[in-house]
């Protein structure tokens, strides 16, 4: 996706470093358990939620099988209420298009509310080189901004931060970007609050066009609608003259009513708050309220051929509330930048390796990234199985299969590196599928059991490095069960 | 009443002791235990990893090997869920591709048959109180496949509270994985140790002298961080303190 991520890392090397950065992983695990208690709380007060999930993944569902139908729709009525759609096959055209509606204006600078698929595209990054800075003014994303890193979390961008870190980077980098942070800042996030609500106000004053994403459109009415917590993100939506939303052409809903359901489960599942603190909704553009140009970027960037595959289309439901993140033990450890995409967690580890393909190392190991514990799938407000896709996706990693690439079936053949595992798990299978080869092979590692090693070769050691392997029992169950048969039938107790 | 009894894989080679424990167990309530031969692997390895058509002779296997079994009991949520969840996707799939032929109907036929232990004991037997005598301190980690996968809920720490001498100890995050997870815990090692040592912490933070589980393979997971941490503390499966009496205790 963005240049910042190219060259990642296999998963296990990624989350092998995060594991041993002890700051790191106290910082995550203070943070997910905080907002994973309180969600299981706002949660369990609606009596109705099973209900709301399944009417979300519904609407969902309903929407990616008629999703041409409800894009033209969308496309009808916000050009009908003054808005200009733009259609992005993939990042490059999505930042050509950006960048170029940015030129026309004449600005050098836009301010960005949060959005996923413009991290997705790498569209800061496009900006920058053609001369535009790009203003983050969602408060985490800030902090990633000012200090050259990369987004952790979906909704918390900056969990992997602490406030000294923070304090350090406002210090060291405020005064590069704009407005530089007051004299001896210290870390109270009253303080830190300030410091960044002081250096983007100037931002939000000067600002001519804005960039923002959005979580849902609405195809019935044209509207679009962000869910965020600061009220930055309404700043951009409303001051500047120029609105440019780039959006996932997933976030299609039908109509205004089925907000109802979304309004009430991401919140919720996100913040774990019982409704969200603010909620913008912008429709084309309207005389003397709000930015006169408004212009609708549809990306798709490998959602149309994620949406071809009939199990792994289910990613597409997701509505980006991070629920799964917070309660994941493997992304609790490894941390949201061993995932290597601006999607990390489980939702990253299926929806990257569609929406990039299973080509790059990184992306062939996302799949193994989870030991499916199904504490995700849960706690999903849209029901995705992510358990079941990441399955699906290590088939295609080691068995390879019919994919579609830009819209065209084609068949990947597997990964490479995993021509021995491939031959262990037939050797496997067929020693299995054999009871008396079955039966041999336990008696032989009973006779050996003595000679049972404290640390194994090869791939086995990756278990011995820190667990001590099983004692190896007498004889297997399979010959206890045959010895007592026998003496039954001596004893005439069996016939 | 007959059933037969699914051992599964790892226990049959490398933890006959709970397999032992489900015979005496089941006998004790009364009910005729058969093991078929011919089972072997459910292909949950295979299956989870990616290798779904190495799985399809073995999800063959297995269900000839318990066709005609009103209940099939296995010691095991894993392997359990694996059957019931899984057998019928993979039968539907080999099927669409050409591969397989009845593996859908008889995968299907299956997956209603399968019960994992607790579930056998607690809702066909409809016993809580087996009768069982173990005088140590336990606290019970419920195993992803048998807590989500299958939906065991509190049978099996109804089962245990009702054993005489047993006193439970509730296990602090006793819902987060263990980190095993098969061939995770060679392919994310670290994460998987890191979980696991995290799982172990907790299990000694309540003082008790076992943690118990269901499923063995989760258990040799944290059996072996704890052996390798010289810790005093032992895994142990929930049958075999189930099978233990006062006549028969565990040895």
């Amino acid at each position: 996706m963005t240049g910042t991520y190219l060259g990642m890392p296999a998963f296990p090397d990624a989350a092998r470093e995060a594991v041993r950065d002890e700051v790191l992983r106290a910082n995550l695990r203070h943070a997910t358990h905080t907002i994973r208690d309180k969600r299981a709380r706002a949660v369990a007060e609606l009596e109705d939620w099973d209900r709301l999930r399944a009417a979300g993944k519904a609407v969902k569902d309903h929407t990616l099988a008629h999703l041409d139908r409800y894009l033209l729709q969308l496309e009808a009525a916000v050009t009908a209420a003054g808005g200009t759609v733009h259609w992005a096959a993939d990042a490059d055209e999505a930042n050509r298009i950006v960048t170029e509606l940015v030129r026309a204006t004449g600005e050098r600078e836009v301010v960005k509310v949060k959005s996923m698929a413009t991290q997705e595209i790498g569209l800061n990054e496009a900006l920058e080189a053609a001369g535009i800075a790009a203003y983050e003014t969602d408060l985490a994303e800030l902090i990633v901004q000012l200090g050259h890193d990369r987004p952790s979390h979906i909704l918390v961008p900056a969990i992997h931060r602490n406030r000294g870190e923070i304090r350090d980077i406002f210090a060291a980098e405020m005064g590069d970007w704009g407005r530089p942070a007051p004299e001896g800042l210290g870390d109270d996030p009253r303080e830190l609050a300030e410091a960044a609500r002081l250096h983007l106000r100037e931002k939000f004053l000067r600002a001519k066009v804005a960039v923002s994403g959005a979580n849902f459109m609405v195809a019935e009415t044209g509207t679009l609608v962000v869910f965020e917590s600061e009220g930055n993100g309404r700043m951009c939506l409303t001051l500047p003259e120029t609105l440019i939303s780039v959006v996932g052409i997933e976030k299609v809903i039908p109509t205004f009513r089925d907000l109802e359901i979304f309004l009430q489960t991401l919140p919720r599942s996100s913040t774990a708050e019982r409704m969200n603190p603010y909620t913008t909704m912008w429709t084309g553009t309207a005389d003397g309220d709000g930015p006169s140009v408004f212009h609708l970027v549809l990306l798709d960037n490998g959602r149309t051929d994620t949406l071809a595959d009939e199990v792994g289309r289910q990613a597409l439901r997701c509505i980006r509330c991070s629920a799964c993140l917070n309660v994941c033990p493997v992304y609790e450890r490894a941390g949201g930048h061993a995932y290597g995409s601006v999607y990390p967690g489980p939702i990253g580890a299926i929806l990257s390796p569609q929406l990039r393909g299973t080509g790059s190392e990184i992306d062939a190991t996302l799949p193994y990234a989870s030991t499916l514990c199904g504490a995700c799938y849960e706690v999903c407000p849209v029901a995705i199985d992510i358990p079941e896709v990441l399955v699906h996706l290590r088939e295609r990693v080691v068995q390879g299969g019919p994919v579609t690439r830009e819209g065209i079936r084609v068949r990947i053949r597997p990964a490479d590196g995993h021509t021995a595992e491939r031959a262990a798990m037939r050797a496997a299978r067929l020693l299995l599928d054999r009871p008396d080869a079955l039966r041999a092979g336990e008696r032989l590692l009973a006779r050996a059991r003595r000679l049972r090693p404290r640390r194994l070769p090869g791939p086995g050691r990756a278990w011995t490095d820190s667990r001590e392997l099983p004692e190896l029992p007498e004889r297997s169950f399979r010959d206890w069960w045959a010895a007592r048969e026998k003496a039954a039938r001596e004893k005439g107790a069996r016939p | 009443m007959r059933v037969a009894l699914f051992v599964t894989c790892v226990n049959d080679a490398l933890y006959p002791r709970t397999g032992i424990a489900v015979v005496r167990l089941l006998e004790r309530l009364g009910v005729t235990v058969d093991f078929p031969d011919a089972q072997s692997c459910c292909g949950q390895p295979q299956y989870n990893t990616g290798y779904r058509r190495e799985a399809e002779p073995l999800v063959r296997r297995t269900a000839e090997a318990f066709a005609g079994y009103e209940y099939v009991v296995t010691p095991s949520g894993s392997c359990a869920a694996m059957v019931r969840s899984h057998y019928p996707r993979i039968g539907r799939a080999a099927e669409s591709e050409g591969r397989g032929p009845a593996l859908a109907a008889l995968a299907e036929d299956l997956a209603p048959r399968v019960y994992e232990l607790t579930e056998f004991l607690v809702d066909v037997l409809g016993v809580t109180d087996v009768g069982a005598y173990f005088p140590h301190t336990v606290t019970y980690h419920p195993s992803c496949h048998g807590l989500r996968g299958l939906g065991l809920g509190d049978r099996p720490r109804r089962l245990l509270a009702a054993v005489r001498g047993l006193e439970l100890r509730e296990l602090p995050g006793a819902e987060e994985c263990c980190g095993f997870g098969g061939t995770f815990a060679v392919k994310n090692p670290d994460v998987s140790a890191a979980m696991g040592t995290d799982k172990t912490a907790h299990a000694l933070s309540t003082g008790a002298e076992v943690l118990c589980g269901a499923d063995n393979s989760c258990l040799a997971h944290l059996d072996g961080i704890l052996r390798r941490q010289g810790a005093p503390l032992r895994a142990l499966h929930l049958a075999e303190i189930l099978a233990a009496t006062e006549e028969e205790p565990l040895v």
